[in-house]
């Protein structure tokens, strides 16, 4: 290798190297800023920003989905599986929502540490299988995070 | 090999060897997509949360894998470029920008509508649809700055450093799902341990993810092939070849 090219492979090494401790160290800086949400414990543990918009992530929790008298109106648990918050949201769910799935929620918390969501979205998880495959596991991964999927 | 790399290397020989290439990947390219697709759309079964929805992933995912893979072709080819200063590594580097902001867009595109019904919203700002949508606009600056400067040595050169600056993006990606509380899901197949999706939908979208980069590989190809001889206009050679073509 000339000497020429040696130095042309060193910058752009430099450059590269250069670059890439600059953006980890900005990255590390906004580290919470770039949260998408928070989990239920911060907020039991008063992380949660007051009289603000936050999202609020977690798992809904089986068995706590109730709907109110106009149809619309939600009320169910959060979890993720050491705290969880109630959340209530007015509107149409997405088609992902259901007990035992993760989803995040827009909103704040009223006084009675309620969470009134404006925006509720499903987040997915990273499965991907066949009813069938599923109907036989009898979905014991969706409710036990220690349990892992075993065939 | 030295020679040989620098063989491959000179416009003559690769117009020559890309013309011969092309055919059979174009046509491996054509009979995967037809099976891909058919696996895709026909006999992988439906996901147990999303139904038929699920089948936009043998879509999404090979376009988001491509959109990234792409980049990094860009990143190598513009080094290549700065440090030997080898015409074709520039040539296919401007070759492959267009092609890798379409997977982006796809990819984008994609997961929109997907994203609606699925998610509840069209569009969300965390971390991984924000770090794709930074790629797909490292694309266009690349694409626009090579394009404005006339020289082409010039612009090849900015466009590699604007290519190699970029980078940092692409682990950010790919590692975003992990690092940060994403509303994307994190990877399904690309982890270490068994990939949680099922075999039956594991092959088709394998089947996809190599039948859109032989896609990729065919059309760059055409490109590169175009501008080589474009650029290589005044030399016997490409004057040869153009005389002999009827018009």
């Amino acid at each position: 290798m000339t000497p020429t090219r040696r130095r042309r492979m060193i910058m752009v090494v430099m450059l590269i190297v250069g670059i890439g401790i600059a953006v980890g160290l900005a990255v590390t800086a906004f580290q919470s800023n770039l949260l998408y949400f928070i989990d239920p414990s911060e907020v039991v543990q008063g992380k949660a920003p007051e009289n603000r918009n936050f999202r609020l992530g977690g798992m809904v929790k089986e068995g706590s989905v109730q709907r109110e008298q106009d149809g619309l109106t939600v009320r169910f648990d959060v979890t993720d599986y050491a705290e969880s918050v109630t959340i209530q949201y007015t509107g149409i769910l997405p088609d992902l929502f259901r007990e035992g799935q993760g989803i995040i929620a827009n909103g704040k918390l009223n006084t009675q540490g309620v969470f009134v969501a404006s925006e509720v979205l499903a987040k997915h998880d990273e499965e991907y299988m066949p009813p069938e495959v599923a109907a036989s596991m009898k979905k014991p991964v969706m409710n036990n995070p220690g349990l892992e999927t075993k065939k | 090999m030295y020679t040989w790399i620098h063989k491959f290397g000179s416009p003559k020989h690769f117009y020559r060897i890309a013309g011969k290439v092309i055919p059979w990947t174009a046509a491996i390219t054509v009979i995967l997509f037809l099976y891909g697709l058919y696996g895709a759309l026909i006999t992988s079964p439906p996901d147990y949360q999303q139904g038929e929805s699920a089948r936009i992933m043998y879509i999404h995912v090979p376009a988001a894998w491509m959109s990234m893979f792409v980049y990094m072709i860009l990143a190598v080819a513009g080094a290549i470029g700065l440090i030997w200063r080898i015409k074709i590594a520039d040539v296919m580097a401007q070759a492959s920008a267009p092609l890798g902001a379409s997977f982006t867009v796809l990819a984008l595109a994609t997961g929109s509508l997907w994203g609606k019904p699925m998610w509840g919203t069209w569009w969300a700002w965390d971390a991984r649809l924000t770090s794709e949508l930074i790629l797909l606009f490292l694309y266009l600056g690349y694409m626009g700055l090579t394009t404005a400067i006339e020289d082409k040595r010039t612009a090849a050169r900015a466009g590699a450093i604007l290519a190699l600056v970029g980078v940092v993006n692409i682990p950010i990606i790919h590692y975003s799902v992990d690092w940060w509380n994403t509303l994307h899901q994190g990877a399904t197949v690309t982890k270490f341990d068994k990939p949680s999706i099922h075999i039956d939908m594991l092959i088709p979208l394998l089947v996809m993810a190599v039948a859109f980069k032989l896609y990729y590989f065919t059309v760059v190809l055409v490109r590169a092939r175009a501008d080589v001889l474009f650029n290589e206009r005044r030399s016997a050679w490409a004057r040869d070849i153009v005389a002999k073509v009827k018009l």
